[in-house]
């Protein structure tokens, strides 16, 4: 599978970690940017009479895939284009406007692989208050440099 | 039972949907730039596969498209569409909350292909909520192919049905 990796086989080792800012101050804007582009048009993220009253909720928040997508920018950025074998994540807590978010990456495997290795990745993105708002894992194939 | 529809990617889709979760990535958007890596051309992020959600008849969560028509069925029936939240309409969609997402991936998806998504019901379970009463999970099963019939993308989405709205 054609790839432009950015970290590499016999590079990577169990325990490096990466760290990035996602997002700062999240707007809803951004929110319904996301709605628009991913198709996904639940009014509980972006209307706000119908998230507050209805709902019950203190305000419109933001899709739990944008918060996926958002943390998907860490491990493309760092390990490459191309390189994910696999990605999941659960949604603990909800992402609301206003919020910052930090993506961290820890390697916590690296196995051997016939065209490189496969690295296994903890990831976990949290808010300006250091709650979790999503926790995963991550799988890349990396290639050896200049393979 | 399977359930299906076809997903033709393109470019102004990808674009607007990196541009949404804030990238900046020119793999994404710049065929020149593209076309100059391994890749040989634009990809889509890694979780754009969800955008298929606009040509699924069946999406819960239409707002108003009309497009592609909802499939005639016991679902879609009386439904009239989307329900009406400026109508006080659609609280139980309140009560859905999304609890996991998995991707496996076989290729990239890119610009041109076209995708036939086949959606399947995973495993369900319920569990004890301390704050929501009780849970109930579901699991949905995506399988993404090419033409050719071959595998590029899995997507599992666990939907969690919650008794009373859950705060973060």
């Amino acid at each position: 599978m054609a790839s432009n990796p950015r970290a590499f086989a016999g590079e990577i080792a169990v325990g490096e970690e990466r760290e990035a800012l996602v997002v700062e101050n999240l707007t809803r804007t951004q929110i319904v940017q996301y709605a628009g582009a991913s198709g996904d048009f639940n009014p509980i993220h972006h209307d706000e009479p119908f998230a507050t009253k209805t709902a019950g909720y203190p305000s419109v928040f933001a899709h739990g895939m944008l918060t996926m997508g958002l943390t998907g920018r860490l491990l493309t950025d760092w390990l490459g284009d191309g390189v994910l074998r696999s990605f999941g994540v659960r949604f603990v807590r909800q992402v609301w406007p206003g919020d910052t978010l930090t993506a961290r990456g820890r390697v916590v495997a690296v196995e051997d692989h016939p065209s490189g290795c496969l690295a296994t990745i903890e990831v976990a993105t949290r808010n300006q208050n250091g709650e979790e708002v999503v926790a995963g894992t991550a799988k890349a194939l990396l290639p050896r440099r200049g393979a | 039972m399977a359930d299906g529809f076809s997903f033709p990617v393109d470019r102004t889709a990808i674009l607007l949907f990196a541009s949404a979760i804030g990238e900046t990535n020119p793999v994404y958007y710049d065929e020149e730039h593209a076309r100059a890596t391994a890749l040989g051309g634009v990809i889509a992020p890694p979780t754009f596969g969800v955008a298929s959600a606009h040509w699924n008849p069946r999406h819960v969560f239409r707002g108003v498209r009309r497009i592609p028509p909802l499939p005639p069925s016991p679902a879609a029936e009386g439904a009239g569409g989307a329900p009406r939240p400026e109508r006080g309409e659609g609280g139980s969609m309140a009560r859905i909350l999304h609890g996991e997402q998995r991707f496996e991936y076989h290729e990239p998806l890119r610009p041109g292909m076209r995708l036939r998504v086949e959606t399947r019901p995973g495993k369900s379970w319920e569990k004890e909520g301390r704050r929501g009463g009780t849970l109930r999970f579901s699991e949905i099963v995506s399988e993404y192919r090419d033409e050719s019939g071959r595998l590029v993308l899995t997507a599992t989405s666990v939907g969690i049905v919650t008794g009373k709205a859950v705060e973060g």
